[in-house]
């Protein structure tokens, strides 16, 4: 099951970057496919990106809502709320788990072999900050002369776009180099931190500071795919807490915000068949080896 | 199938809460096409964003 979440996340990944005509045109795409939204973190000005971005078009709107509702257009932002609205009610964080270019990438680089660590309960909260406050807030309510706010997650944070988007085209277009100050070092010493953390811990982006994984978070109770524990199978043998990617002690909390269905604790760590995988309450498998419900210790 | 899933199948109510919030957030979308968001969004997502690149 791991091949195919590795396969599903590198089509994923190909299916939001599938435009490679950037070494000619120098430029980002830009058809229109980019009508439709990117499930994960995914710059949309990245070269080959074939998709939006959710935060940035969210932040975007949001900035630019006081000046859209002045000339008579109600820009709030609904339809990207309700497009990853509808992924988060589907899939909720199966989406990081499954189909998060910069999630992916987090991951291969914690293969790289280390001391690893832990990343702090607490700072799990982070991410929730971000959400409100440089996605939603900042932008909506600090606008210049013009009434226009700036996607202040976009500007002064999010290191998948200093990565795919701030890097390549710093490279495809020389004149811009000329341009490059203070704000273009900070995001590049955010991306180095991000990156660097991630080969001693597992996904520290996610875990700490990403916007779109804390609002996939919130479905984590009410999506229709999700993990159910089966009370009356487990040991409390504590198996699941150490295959997790993201520190979650599955058997204690089955309902996780940080959980994104990786299946390595169904999969790879479970011997009493106590975890199964559901669609909107209806099992989908249970591991069947024939044993019977267990008492607990 | 095994005897196991079919038997929990048996005993597994379905979860409304997913298909209500699912059919929520896709009204919330038809009224953001409505509104001609699509339009600005992609007109937003063709131009190279300065600030993503971290110079704008
Ligand atoms: S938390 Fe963010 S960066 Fe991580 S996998 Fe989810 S969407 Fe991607
Ligand atoms: S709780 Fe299980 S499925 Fe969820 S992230 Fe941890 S190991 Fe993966």
């Amino acid at each position: 099951m791991e091949a195919v979440r590795k396969w599903v996340q590198v089509i994923m990944g190909f299916l939001m970057n599938s435009s490679w005509s950037f070494p000619f045109t120098r430029t980002i795409y830009q058809g229109p496919l980019k009508v439709l939204c990117a499930p994960g973190l995914n710059c949309y000005s990245c070269p080959a990106a074939t998709t939006y971005c959710p935060l940035g078009s969210l932040q975007q709107l949001l900035g630019g809502l006081r000046f859209a509702l002045e000339n008579g257009q109600y820009y709030f932002g609904f339809s990207v709320l309700g497009s990853i609205g509808v992924l988060g009610g589907l899939f909720g964080r199966m989406i990081c788990g499954w189909a998060c270019p910069f999630g992916f990438l987090q991951e291969l680089l914690h293969k790289i072999p280390s001391r690893k660590f832990g990343v702090p309960r607490i700072l799990s909260q982070g991410k929730f900050v971000f959400l409100l406050v440089f996605v939603i807030i900042l932008p909506l309510a600090l606008v210049d002369a013009s009434g226009l706010g700036s996607p202040w997650f976009c500007k002064f944070i999010c290191p998948a776009g200093t990565l795919e988007a701030g890097l390549p085209l710093l490279w495809l277009q020389p004149n811009l180099r000329n341009t490059i100050g203070l704000l273009f070092f900070n995001k590049f010493a955010i991306l180095l931190l991000f990156l660097g953390w991630a080969v001693f811990a597992s996904r520290p982006f996610c875990r700490t500071v990403c916007p779109l994984g804390a609002f996939y978070a919130l479905f984590s109770r009410v999506r229709l795919l999700k993990l159910r524990l089966d009370e009356s199978r487990c040991t409390n043998c504590k198996a699941c807490h150490h295959v997790c990617p993201m520190g979650v002690k599955f058997n204690e909390s089955p309902d996780d915000p940080e959980c994104i269905t990786c299946l390595a604790c169904m999969n790879k760590a479970c011997k009493f068949d106590a975890i199964s995988l559901e669609i909107g309450g209806i099992p989908l498998a249970v591991p069947d080896r024939g044993l019977s419900p267990v008492s607990k210790p | 199938m095994s005897r196991t899933t079919r038997d929990l199948r048996k005993k597994s109510p379905i979860r409304k809460a997913p298909f209500v919030v699912i059919t929520a957030f896709l009204l919330l979308w038809l009224i953001g096409v409505a509104t001609g968001e699509p339009g600005r969004v992609l007109e937003q997502a063709v131009q190279v964003c300065l600030s993503c690149i971290g110079i704008g």
